[in-house]
């Protein structure tokens, strides 16, 4: 059910502060339906600690498994943890299949957990901008880490920099020859590399290309193998994320992105956007020409 | 409409229950499935940490008359009587009923045609708006007929 803006009171809000599963899943609802900013829930911003972690990387590398063997390590020590899993809405239906908890066996039965599967709603760059306010109301409500999946990512979609204070990249073995880790992007942005399903063949040979390539670019990243099906390393991964330094360097892309994911969403906000987007279609507008007509502001 | 899709029991046949996942999901609504063998605990708290408006769930097993029912009673006890539920899979007619008392709002058997799924799920998003009981706490005798 979505909660209409009169009917939160700060009431609700406190009792989701205080622990109340029922109102914190409510009003991440209202976030994501964009109905409440941080103004109105009385959020202050979050400050880069280290304790929202994105986790990325290309479909079916084992980023929801991996995040399974994460929590339950973290829980069992007594940390709470929440995690934002995002899964693509269909461009045509506007619908979605949101299917990571499938693997996150933790999701429905340990109390120290909470997982919540958020749709994409076609907002550019794989991430709504609705996921950084949403991380930031789970740490105020009491989880001790919150882990952001993207939607299985590709090169270049380097989004969750924008909402998290580290970001791990997810690889698996055979993901390509060395000149696939040469190349630019999201290699770069990251804090961490993992290299998963460690218990295949070739992955230390994955493992070491990455780090070899990484190496020359100046920018030494550390590279991890495990395993999320027998648990091998990660222990160390559950370490090095909580005391890696945060990566310097990435403050320029990072903004980048907030300031692209905002105005997506302002974009896409607008409330003549279906018309738009159907004179687009239908041929008798211009895409770029709109653009240039009707979001002149900027020279004004 | 937010939609968990759930397997209680230990039930292993999910290919009716993925069936109707893919056409809600075309139909536009966001769908959380849950997986194979979840406990009736397990799935209510996936309602209610996703902040889903409608469970649907699939028993081929035979257990629908214990599980359907503690599911709909645990939910009702979580401050969840909102929650519209729905049913599919073999369901006896002689079990129906029983399910419908329990708050089920609808139950769907083999040969369903999707386009009604779907019909369902408008018309409890249309009695919604006019604030008619839909949930599984609200009462009436509404059911899908």
């Amino acid at each position: 059910m979505v909660l209409g803006r009169e009917q939160l009171s700060i009431e609700f809000v406190n009792q989701a502060l205080s622990g109340n599963r029922r109102s914190l899943a409510k009003l991440l609802s209202s976030i994501e339906n964009g109905e409440l900013d941080s103004n109105s829930i009385g959020l202050d911003g979050h400050d880069d600690d280290g304790t929202i972690i994105g986790i990325t990387g290309a479909p079916g590398v084992g980023k929801s498994s991996l995040i399974e063997k994460l929590i339950s390590h973290w829980s069992t020590q007594g940390l709470k943890i929440a995690v934002i899993a995002v899964d693509p809405s269909s461009p045509l239906s506007g619908g979605a299949l949101l299917g990571d908890r499938i693997r996150m066996d933790s999701a429905d039965s340990n109390s120290n957990v909470f997982v919540r599967s958020f749709a994409t709603r076609n907002q550019p760059g794989g991430l709504p901008k609705s996921v950084g306010l949403a991380a930031n109301l789970m740490r105020k409500c009491g989880y001790d880490l919150v882990l952001i999946e993207t939607v299985g990512a590709g090169q270049s979609e380097i989004r969750i920099v924008s909402f998290a204070d580290r970001v791990v990249l997810i690889e698996s073995p055979n993901s390509g020859d060395q000149i696939q880790a040469e190349k630019a992007g999201i290699m770069e942005i990251a804090d961490l590399i993992v290299v998963n399903k460690s218990d295949l063949p070739n992955a230390e040979r994955s493992a070491m290309q990455i780090t070899s390539a990484l190496q020359i670019s100046g920018s030494p990243t550390c590279v991890l193998l495990a395993s999320a099906k027998t648990g091998e390393g990660v222990e160390e991964l559950a370490s090095q994320l909580l005391s890696i330094p945060i990566k310097m360097g990435a403050e320029v892309a990072r903004a980048r992105e907030r300031l692209l994911a905002a105005w997506a969403s302002s974009l896409l906000s607008r409330e003549d956007i279906s018309k738009i987007i159907n004179d687009i279609s239908s041929g008798e507008v211009d895409a770029e020409k709109w653009v240039l007509n009707n979001l002149r502001w900027y020279d004004e | 409409m937010r939609i968990v899709i759930a397997k209680p029991g230990l039930d292993g046949h999910d290919r009716g229950a993925k069936v109707v996942a893919r056409a809600l999901r075309d139909g536009g609504h966001e769908v959380i499935y849950t997986g194979l063998r979840r406990t009736p605990e397990q799935i209510v708290r996936t309602v209610l940490d996703e902040d889903a408006d409608m469970l649907g769930l699939s028993s081929l097993s035979g257990a629908h008359a214990f599980l359907f029912p503690r599911i709909c009673e645990l939910l009702k006890q979580e401050g969840c009587g909102d929650v519209t539920v729905f049913g599919g899979g073999i369901i006896p007619v002689d079990d129906r009923s029983e399910l419908y008392r329990a708050g089920i709002r609808a139950i769907f058997g083999p040969g369903t045609k999707m386009q009604e799924m779907i019909d369902f799920v408008n018309e409890v998003k249309n009695r919604i708006d006019v604030g008619k009981p839909v949930g599984v706490g609200e009462g009436g005798d509404w059911f899908w007929s």
